[in-house]
C-alpha cells in the first residue's frame, strides 16, 4: 500500500503559489473542498486561475476568493448565482472563459486521461468555437478543444482511505472524479478517512493512483443553495 | 393564452413511455409534474443523477443530493449516480430521448440562444450547449414574446447562439411550432388565441398551413 495521507490541509496545500492553475470541484455548492479554499482565503495566494464549474455565491465557496480579489482568472460554464463575480467580470477585473459543460468536464478528463484534444459537437456555429479548429465527421461538425493544464486538484469526496481510493456521495460526485490525476497534485479532502482494506474495492469511484494526498476535512458546512421542499401536507 | 403551467402541461404530452429526459431550469422543470402515470420516464439532471423524484419533505433535505438548478431533490427507485462525464456522454451519446430547455431567441431555422446578453446578463451556458449540440429531440419551451412585447421566435437570433439548427418544436403562451426547412410551421394555437395574433407575434417566417387546431391540455 501507498499512503497518500497527511496531516491535515496545511500539509496538503504545501507547495501552492501565486499564479498558479487550480481545478477544484462541485457543482454550485455541493461537493465543494471546502476545507482547501477556506487556506487558499488564509493563506493570500493571488492572480490564481480556477477550473470550477461555477464561481459559488458571495459568500460562500469560491465566493470567498472572488471578494478577497484572489483570482485572476475563472474557466466555469455557469456563474449565475455570484453577483460579486458578475460585477468584476463586466468591469474587466476578472477574466472569465466560460466553457461548456461538458466540455469542462472532458477538457479534465483528458488531461487525465493522457489525450492532449479531442471533437466535441458543443459549442459548434458559436463564439465559443471562434479561433479553434473545427473539423466534420460523418456529416457533423465538431470543434477541437484541449485538455487542461492545471498544478493543484483540489477533490472532496465522501469517504476515503489512505492509500487515495475515494467514495463520493450522490450528485456531491460530478466533477470531482475527472479532475483527480488531472493536475500535478491531487489533493483530496474526505469526510470520512479510514485505514487501507476499509473500503471494499468494488466499490472504489476513484483509485488512489489518481491522488497524491489525502486528509480528513474539517467542519464541512455544505450550504445548500436551493432549499426545496414539499410540505408533508399536501402529499397524497 | 397558456400560462407557465399551461405550457409544460403542453409539452408533457410530448414525452413517451421508456424516455429518458433532461430538463432544463425554468418552465421545463415544470413539466415533470404533468406527465401521466401510467408511462414510465426517468429525469436525468445533468449533474449527476437518473430517476429524480420531487423534492423532499421538510426537513429531509440532502445538501448532497440536488439538480442542476441546485434544487434539493429525491430520487425514485431505480435512480443511480455519476459523474460529469459519464453525464455528458449520456447527453454528447444521444442516450437521452428528449431535451426539453427555454430560451431568449429561437430563429425559423432552429438557431436557439439563451446564454448571454452581452454587456448585461452573463451567466454562462452551463450544460446547454452540450445538450442542444447532441440532442436529437430538442423541446424550447417559453413565452412567445419578451417583456418587452418583442418577438422571440426570429428570422435570425440577435443573441449570441447557443446552438445552430437544433430546434425542432416550440413552445410558447400562445401556440405550439415545429421548426421546419421552410420556417415555424404552426400545429396548434393556445385556447383563445386568434391566428392573426401569433403572426403578430412572430418575426420569423410563419406558415399556416390547413385548419390550426387549440391545444388541448
Amino acid at each position: 500500500m501507498i499512503r497518500k495521507t497527511v496531516l491535515n490541509v496545511k500539509e496538503a496545500l504545501d507547495g501552492i503559489e501565486d499564479g498558479m492553475t487550480f481545478m477544484l470541484g462541485g457543482f454550485g455548492l455541493c461537493g465543494i473542498p471546502e476545507n482547501a479554499i477556506s487556506e487558499m482565503v488564509r493563506l493570500g495566494v493571488k492572480n490564481i486561475t480556477c477550473i470550477s464549474n461555477n464561481a459559488g455565491v458571495d459568500d460562500f465557496g469560491l465566493g470567498l476568493l472572488l471578494k478577497k480579489r484572489q483570482i485572476k482568472k475563472m474557466i466555469s460554464s455557469y456563474v449565475g448565482e455570484n453577483a460579486e463575480f458578475e460585477r468584476q467580470m463586466l468591469a474587466g477585473e476578472l477574466q472569465v472563459e466560460l466553457t461548456p459543460q461538458g466540455t469542462l468536464a472532458e477538457k479534465c478528463r483528458a488531461a487525465q486521461a493522457g489525450f492532449p484534444a479531442f471533437y466535441t459537437p458543443a459549442g459548434y456555429g458559436t463564439e465559443v468555437a471562434e479561433g479553434k479548429e473545427t473539423r466534420e465527421f460523418n456529416g457533423k461538425m465538431y470543434v477541437l478543444e484541449a485538455a487542461f493544464k492545471a498544478d493543484f486538484a483540489l477533490i472532496k469526496a465522501w469517504k476515503g482511505d489512505e492509500a487515495g481510493n475515494l467514495i463520493f456521495k450522490g450528485t456531491a460526485r460530478n466533477f470531482n472524479p475527472c479532475m483527480c490525476g488531472a493536475a500535478k497534485i491531487t489533493v483530496a479532502e474526505v469526510e470520512e478517512l479510514v485505514p487501507a482494506g476499509h473500503l471494499d474495492p468494488n466499490q472504489i469511484h476513484v483509485p488512489g493512483i489518481f491522488v497524491q494526498r489525502i486528509f480528513q476535512g474539517k467542519q464541512y458546512e455544505k450550504r445548500i443553495e436551493q432549499r426545496t421542499v414539499r410540505s408533508r401536507a399536501n402529499a397524497g | 393564452m397558456l400560462d407557465k403551467n399551461g405550457i409544460a402541461k403542453r409539452i408533457a404530452q410530448e414525452v413517451k413511455d421508456g424516455y429518458y429526459v433532461n430538463l432544463g431550469i425554468g418552465i421545463p422543470t415544470l413539466v415533470a409534474n404533468f406527465v401521466r402515470e401510467d408511462i414510465n420516464v426517468e429525469f436525468q439532471s445533468e449533474n449527476g443523477v437518473l430517476g429524480m423524484g420531487p423534492f423532499p419533505f421538510e426537513g429531509e433535505e440532502d445538501a448532497d443530493i440536488i439538480n442542476a438548478g441546485k434544487q434539493t431533490i429525491t430520487t425514485l427507485a431505480g435512480a443511480s449516480f455519476f459523474d460529469s462525464v459519464m453525464s455528458f456522454g449520456m447527453i454528447r451519446g444521444q442516450h437521452i430521448d428528449l431535451t426539453i430547455l427555454g430560451a431568449m431567441e429561437v430563429s425559423e431555422n432552429g438557431d436557439i440562444a439563451n446564454w448571454k446578453i452581452p454587456g448585461k446578463m452573463v451567466k454562462g451556458m452551463g450544460g446547454a450547449m452540450d445538450l442542444v449540440s447532441s440532442a436529437e429531440n430538442i423541446i424550447v419551451a417559453m413565452m412567445h414574446t419578451n417583456r418587452e412585447g418583442e418577438s422571440k421566435l426570429l428570422k435570425r437570433c440577435t443573441l449570441p447562439l447557443t446552438g445552430v439548427a437544433c430546434v425542432k418544436k416550440i413552445v410558447t403562451n400562445l401556440a405550439v411550432l415545429e421548426v421546419t426547412p421552410d420556417g415555424f410551421k404552426l400545429l396548434e394555437r393556445a385556447p383563445g388565441v386568434r391566428i392573426e395574433d401569433i403572426q403578430k407575434a412572430t418575426e420569423g417566417i410563419l406558415i399556416i398551413d390547413g385548419e390550426i387546431k387549440e391545444i388541448e391540455i
